[in-house]
């Protein structure tokens, strides 16, 4: 039987039926294990990791002496160190931006590893980090795309010379004919933000080195693909097969984000050579906020082409995205998923995409579910969206007239998805219909009589399932391509296995983060070998050492049910008919007049000639030699499936790049509340074709949770960076999942076009309103609003300036206080001013500010102050508010001067609790016999105080400068000599108010 | 009045899942590090460590209660209940089988602690709205089911519980 | 994520309390319900050489009705909306309490540690700044009172010396006739309020308003109770609530973050504030 054969299952048995998953009553007992509850080797240390406070730095110095005499310490190891054994994993793309799993010489993002304490506990392990002294050269960093771009913006990597990683253009079709001939032209700039999947379990690894020869064991809640495996050994500089990758029973959520998760089994692996026992580290919040892995955000340009008719004639998009500081494998993939996918539904023939890739003061981009979808819609469906209210079209109908029609799959697209089968239109009509769309209409008109902002919003796109390993590719030139080996395809991996006593094992290469795997597997698989599902166990831990796996495997870009499940049925069917043949030869008939049923392989129309499956297993355990005539030995079968359609990338850049396409298709209808800026989102409608349902709870269940992650994404969710790539969205508190209350009702409906690419007709559909929900909420934001300049997410300060047609904040520049920055001489996203009266004379307050005894008398909690030089000090102070105070080193230097007029100061602080650097003016006039002080500052902080502070940042900023000014004010007032001054000051900032 | 001091360990008693349990906690050990690293008893989870997640919620002295934000030694002579201790018989209670029934779950790692904060939920109103359950879910973060699948169970089990208590409901 | 090494101690009496106050200071950080404490204890952002856990001094959690109203700093924020009595003598306290943080925070949280930690967008705080409540502190030195208004000073910053322990907060008899109304807007359901106002007010029998406290918390770095006595005396509609909202809107010095700007909490005064001023107008003419 060839390796890619599998008969098509008819719809009946276990297809279609909600059965209860087997995962759940461990889950519900507490008896789940997931990566944190394993210990499975003895003598375990814990690890924890220094991270850079700083988004962008020149390590000059680690200091590690005082950690490694911490008791309990067993080692500390830096990035120079790990550099030593583990390499730099190389991307796709060509280039001198490298990256390594540990910072060695520079650090490019904030909370990018610095070095690894291991250490008896976790307790003892943080309390190490904060032991090791870290000599940082603090430099500009650079967190927004067009800063990035700038003529004069730092360089992450000066090797490079450009923070441009790579440009690619591509054209399908002519698009300049086309757009040339259009009846009307549109265009959108956009912003896209940057999300992430945040899983409610963080990343978790184990790992063993052992030598003689060099092995590694990595224990970690990995999702794939382990196309990265090989990436991970090279690292690490031994064969792939002496690197293990072993997966635990349970894992809690991925959506993607466990992907990057290598980059950490590498450091692990590295750091257990290195210090010479097995550790354990598990990610805490705060870390996987901050440097596990997130979406990318974009800047970028759409354009159509009309026909007057309102037929698409031709798209251009120029996408510019934020790859993080560094471009880690699988990068630049989520630019390249949706790429072949360029004209989305539609039957659009000219394309043109040009892709400019960008690094920055970030954490690296990586998987997170949609991975580009979410993007790529929110361009393509916002400009149809506008299409059509330009056009006088309704939305739904200039959509109607695009999408590819029921009677052209399979659909071979511009750029080469290959649609395999659907009905678009009836996806609409469904929507429609569950919209009720006209009544919906109407309503609007009338809210918009009363004056109120209601709006309808439209999103719809294809559903791309199972990867074609190749689509990578896409990011080099054909020419590029050409020097390696090709690339295509997907493999999928199952093996099942009948034991002596009948009992049925299916081992799959899945790596389930609770999509319900085992329990989708055991029910094809009893339905194949006609056995209950109880007896059916399955495996979904992988390891690399005893299971099959190839590239592909994992759990990722719908890959389940679009190719694992056809392996899982082609390996059972495989052992059906080793069993149907040894029966056949009891009964004497022909193998196929054998069925399975009922725990028995038995003569159809003749169940009394019946053998059980378990006899029949535990002959060929105990009877070889007894096998039929050309019929192999053994009780384990594997199965590799292939996915023939998906070919390498063709030298005009057009790629089949999945295997089969789902449908989706959501309707959003939103009140915003012009006072507030409240959204209400009072009619979403979802319709999915995911072909043949297999499991129709489960289905519901992932459209429902990929519809919180696309409404996460629209109105809540953001990593929010300061311009200078400090982190301030840190917390649950401040990066904002949706909750319960905040979940509208949701009208789900399904049509149903079972594909012809596979055994079971489904097509995935994890992803699911992921991609479309935040294009659709825009578009009915867009809609209620009037304007198209809407940016996600929709908080309610954004949709409030957009509502009263105020300027729209950019995200990262803490709420509009610096607007004016940009053209400010002193940059920070914090900004404020000041003034205040003094009683001596500008001459005497201008000695004072220069006076190391003055300062250090003034400055709160200020412990030593000394000249360091001309114009410049070096002090310590303890400064905080409430319990939270920090001892900081800090620097001024007095930049520019004119006595006694004006002043400019520049400084810098680091502590443990953070940084912060900036510059401030203060100028003094003479105000009656005492002097008028007026200051401004800008300044960027940094560290722990700013990514879990965010949102009091701005205003403790202000009390502590409010602090200088009104001790130096009873500095004045009392001369030098005021002991305990700061214990009162709090008291006068309180009476001061007002 | 009792001073434990820092950097080294100290005896914690309680009684979880009505079992008595001893152990050694510092000063600053956290509940969830006491509970899944001394006693052992993995299925509470940790998922943020700063009171906003829900997933390590318990039930001390019968109220839901995040245990990232307790110390263990606050709790010495406390009684707990965890997930282990919420289906004694070995098969799922009432709320349990809800779950199951409507794909509350996926992954399971917030699971632990919605079930938690349910039963004290429940416990207190039987007869919850919607809006009643919704607003106690917003406690937790869970990230794969979008929430409505949860509060059908919830409120599927709150019914079969009532039902399965006639007598109690008539006295109450 | 983990604290660092502190000592522990859990003293059974105020007086013992007090005594570790005494010898620790501000070394010391107070734990009753851990709610905000703990993470911050979590992320290090706090390092105590102490945590002085208050939670079984007995009586701590204590309340009197009868008399004027205290409740004890330990009292829990679950127990106290549970207590109908005490929820019916206070009523904007019943109309903000829901919004304090989520039921499993509500179940340790206490009504003394959410004013101790002063917390700017804190309804707790708020509440008791604007009805004119009082906290009680104790400390070796002796007790005293400490009106709320003048209480919180700035962001997480109070009067409390850091000997003192917060033992009681004193809330005033509901007045003969009045409406209260509290309403906040966040970005999530049990979120830090981006704005919060609250209000009591009192009309006369002709409808011209008596007397009105109206609270704004989240707005500047400390709750803020705005001088209304110029309004007193006129007629007590909706114009009148718009009016006062605006003239609040005109005259605080709102905080801005990442999350919403000044602006936007300003026009938040003066749209929410004029919504709830109007709802508690309606509330006490209902009375009469």
């Amino acid at each position: 039987m060839s390796a890619q054969h599998v008969t098509s299952v008819a719809p009946a048995g276990w297809v279609g039926q909600s059965v209860r998953r087997r995962e759940d009553a461990p889950l519900l007992t507490g008896r789940g294990r997931f990566i944190d509850d394993l210990e499975p080797v003895a003598g375990l240390r814990h690890a924890a990791i220094l991270r850079s406070p700083h988004p962008h730095a020149r390590i000059r110095s680690i200091d590690a002496s005082a950690a490694e005499k911490l008791p309990g310490v067993i080692g500390v190891v830096t990035g120079a160190q790990i550099a030593q054994v583990a390499g730099i994993i190389p991307s796709v793309v060509r280039s001198k931006m490298r990256f390594q799993v540990c910072a060695t010489t520079k650090a490019r993002y904030c909370g990018e590893p610095v070095a690894v304490v291991v250490a008896t506990d976790r307790y003892v392990a943080e309390d190490a980090l904060e032991l090791i002294e870290v000599d940082y050269e603090p430099l500009p960093g650079v967190a927004h795309l067009e800063d990035a771009l700038g003529p004069d913006a730092p360089l992450l990597f000066e090797e490079a010379g450009t923070n441009v990683a790579q440009k690619r253009d591509f054209t399908y079709g002519d698009p300049d004919a086309a757009f040339a001939g259009a009846h009307k032209t549109f265009k959108l700039d956009y912003r896209f933000p940057r999300s992430m999947a945040t899983p409610v379990e963080t990343y978790g690894v184990i790992a063993q080195f052992e030598p003689h020869p060099d092995r590694y064991t990595v224990w970690a809640n990995f999702q794939g693909p382990f196309v990265l495996q090989p990436l991970m050994a090279g690292a690490l500089g031994v064969p792939g097969n002496r690197l293990r990758i072993i997966t635990p029973p349970n894992s809690g959520g991925s959506f993607g984000i466990k992907q990057a998760i290598y980059a950490y089994m590498v450091l692990m692996a590295a750091v257990s050579r290195l210090v010479g026992v097995p550790v354990k580290w598990a990610e805490d919040r705060l870390e996987h906020l901050m440097a596990s892995s997130s979406a990318t955000d974009r800047t970028g340009e759409v354009e159509a082409a009309f026909s007057k008719e309102g037929e698409l004639l031709g798209l251009r998009y120029k996408n510019v995205v934020n790859l993080g500081a560094y471009i880690r494998a699988p990068e630049p993939a989520s630019v390249y998923r949706m790429h072949s996918t360029s004209s989305g539904a539609y039957r659009v023939k000219h394309l043109a995409v040009e892709n400019t890739l960008v690094v920055t003061n970030r954490m690296p981009a990586g998987l997170n579910r949609g991975y580009g979808g979410p993007q790529f819609y929110f361009a393509l469906e916002r400009i149809m969206e506008i299409a059509a209210r330009g056009l006088g079209i309704d939305a739904a109908e200039i959509r109607r007239r695009n999408v590819v029609r029921k009677d052209e799959f399979p659909y071979d697209s511009p750029a080469g998805s290959l649609l395999d089968s659907g009905d678009y239109e009836k996806c609409l009509d469904e929507m429609l219909r569950l919209a009720d769309y006209p009544k919906l209409l109407a309503r609007r008109e009338e809210a918009r009589k009363n004056g109120k902002l209601f709006g309808i919003g439209i999103a719809l796109g294809v559903e791309p399932s199972g990867s074609n390993m190749a689509y990578v590719g896409l990011a080099q030139t054909a020419e590029q391509r050409g020097k390696a080996e090709p690339k295509s395809g997907a493999n999928a991996s199952v093996t099942i296995s009948i034991d002596p006593s009948g009992g049925v094992t299916v081992q799959l290469d899945s790596t389930p983060n609770g999509q319900g795997h085992a329990t989708v597997a055991a029910q094809i698989v009893a339905q194949a070998l006609g056995v209950s599902p109880e007896e059916v166990d399955v495996l979904t831990e992988a390891d690399t050492r005893t299971i099959a796996w190839s590239i592909a495997s994992g759990n990722y870009s719908n890959r389940f049910a679009s190719a694992v499940t056809s392996a899982i049925l082609g390996c059972a069917q495989k052992l059906a008919l080793k069993l149907r043949q040894m029966a056949a030869e009891e009964f004497k008939v022909d193998p196929g007049a054998i069925e399975l049923a009922e725990g028995a392989a038995r003569v159809r129309g003749d169940p009394q000639r019946a053998v059980g499956v378990g006899r029949l297993a535990s002959r060929a355990h105990w009877n070889p030699a007894g096998m039929p005539a050309g019929v192999s030995a053994g009780m384990i079968e594997t199965f590799v499936l292939d996915a023939p359609t998906l070919t390498s990338p063709g030298d005009d850049d057009r790629i089949a790049s999945a295997m089969t396409y789902g449908f989706v298709a959501d309707l959003a209808a939103v009140e915003v509340d012009r006072a507030t800026g409240r959204i209400e989102i009072v009619k979403y409608v979802s319709v999915h074709d995911v072909g043949t349902m297999l499991i129709p709870l489960m289905v519901e269940g992932q459209i429902h949770g990929g519809f919180a992650h696309g409404l996460g994404a629209a109105l809540f969710e953001e990593l929010v960076h300061d311009r200078a790539g400090n982190f301030v969205s840190g917390t649950f508190a401040e990066y904002l999942c949706p909750t319960a209350p905040e979940m509208p009702h949701v009208d789900i409906g399904h049509v149903s076009t079972p594909t012809p690419v596979n055994a079971t007709g489904a097509k995935g559909m994890g992803d699911g309103s992921s991609m479309l929900a935040p294009a659709a909420l825009a578009n009915a934001a867009a809609d209620a609003l009037g304007r198209e300049d809407v940016e996600l997410p929709l908080s309610l300060n954004r949709l409030w300036e957009l509502a009263n047609a105020r300027p729209m904040t950019t995200s990262g520049t803490y709420g509009g206080v610096q607007k004016k920055a940009a053209s400010d001489d002193l940059p920070g996203s914090l900004q404020g001013e000041g003034t205040t009266t003094l009683s001596a004379p500008p001459e005497e307050i201008f000695r004072r500010l220069l006076d190391p005894e003055v300062l250090a008398t003034v400055i709160p909690g200020c412990s030593r102050m000394e000249k360091s030089g001309a114009d410049a000090f070096e002090a310590e102070v303890s400064i905080g508010v409430a319990g939270i105070r920090g001892v900081y080193a800090a620097k001024i230097r007095i930049a520019e001067k004119s006595p006694p007029r004006s002043m400019r100061m520049d400084f810098r602080a680091q502590g443990k609790l953070g940084n912060g650097r900036g510059s401030a003016v203060v100028e003094l006039a003479p105000e009656g016999a005492g002097t008028k002080l007026t200051y401004r500052y800008g300044a960027d902080v940094g560290g722990t105080v700013a990514a879990v502070g965010g949102r009091m940042l701005g205003s403790v900023t202000g009390v502590l400068i409010a602090q200088f000014f009104k001790a130096f004010e009873a500095y004045g007032k009392a001369g030098a000599s005021a002991p305990g001054l700061w214990t009162k000051v709090s008291g006068w900032l309180g009476k001061a108010k007002g | 009045m009792i001073r434990l001091k820092p950097g080294t360990r100290h005896p914690v008693s309680l009684t979880v899942n009505g079992k008595p349990q001893a152990g050694q906690a510092e000063a600053r050990t956290l509940l969830t590090d006491f509970l899944r690293h001394e006693l052992k008893l993995y299925g509470t989870h940790v998922g943020c460590e700063h009171g906003v997640c829900g997933a390590c919620t318990v039930l001390v002295d019968g109220r839901a209660v995040r245990s990232c934000m307790q110390l263990a030694v606050e709790c010495d002579g406390a009684t707990l209940q965890t997930v282990e201790g919420l289906a004694p018989s070995g098969e799922l209670n009432v709320l349990q089988k809800a779950f199951n029934r409507h794909h509350a779950l996926q992954c399971g790692f917030c699971t632990a602690g919605i079930l938690i904060s349910a039963t004290q939920f429940l416990a207190e109103n039987p007869d919850p709205t919607e809006a009643e359950v919704t607003e106690m879910l917003s406690g937790h973060l869970c990230r794969c089911t979008g929430y409505f699948p949860i509060v059908a169970a919830i409120l599927d089990a709150a019914g079969e519980m009532r039902n399965a208590k006639p007598i109690q409901k008539e006295m109450s | 994520m983990k604290p660092v090494a502190f000592e522990y101690c859990r003293p059974d009496t105020v007086a013992e309390a007090v005594t570790l106050l005494d010898e620790f200071g501000a070394d010391a950080s107070v734990l009753a319900g851990g709610m905000s404490l703990g993470a911050m204890l979590n992320m290090r952002l706090v390092r105590p050489a102490a945590v002085l856990d208050i939670k079984r001094i007995a009586g701590l959690d204590a309340i009197s009705i009868n008399g004027e109203i205290r409740t004890g700093a330990l009292l829990r924020q679950a127990a106290a909306l549970a207590n109908v009595e005490l929820m019916r003598a206070i009523p904007l306290l019943a109309l903000s309490l829901p919004n304090v943080g989520h039921f499993q925070t509500r179940n340790r949280g206490t009504l003394g540690g959410s004013v101790a930690h002063a917390d700017p967008s804190s309804e707790i705080p708020l509440t008791l700044a604007t009805l004119g409540g009082s906290v009680e502190l104790q400390s070796k030195r002796g007790t005293r009172r400490v009106l709320a208004r003048e209480f919180f000073l700035d962001i997480l910053t109070t009067q409390r010396e850091p000997d003192e322990l917060l033992t009681a907060l004193l809330w005033p008899k509901a007045k003969a006739g009045a409406g209260y109304a509290f309403a906040e807007i966040a970005q999530r359901h049990g979120d830090f309020a981006i704005v919060a106002c609250a209000a009591e007010a009192v009309l006369k029998g002709d409808g011209s308003l008596a007397s009105l406290a109206f609270g704004l918390g989240g707005v500047e770095r400390r709750p803020i109770v705005i001088d209304t006595a110029g309004f007193l005396g006129k007629r007590a509609d909706a114009a009148l609530a718009a009016e006062i909202a605006a003239t609040a809107a005109a005259s605080v010095e709102p905080m801005s973050d990442f999350k919403a700007t000044a602006e936007y909490r300003r026009a938040l005064v003066k749209t929410l504030g004029s919504r709830v001023l109007a709802e508690a107008f309606e509330k006490s003419g209902a009375n009469k």
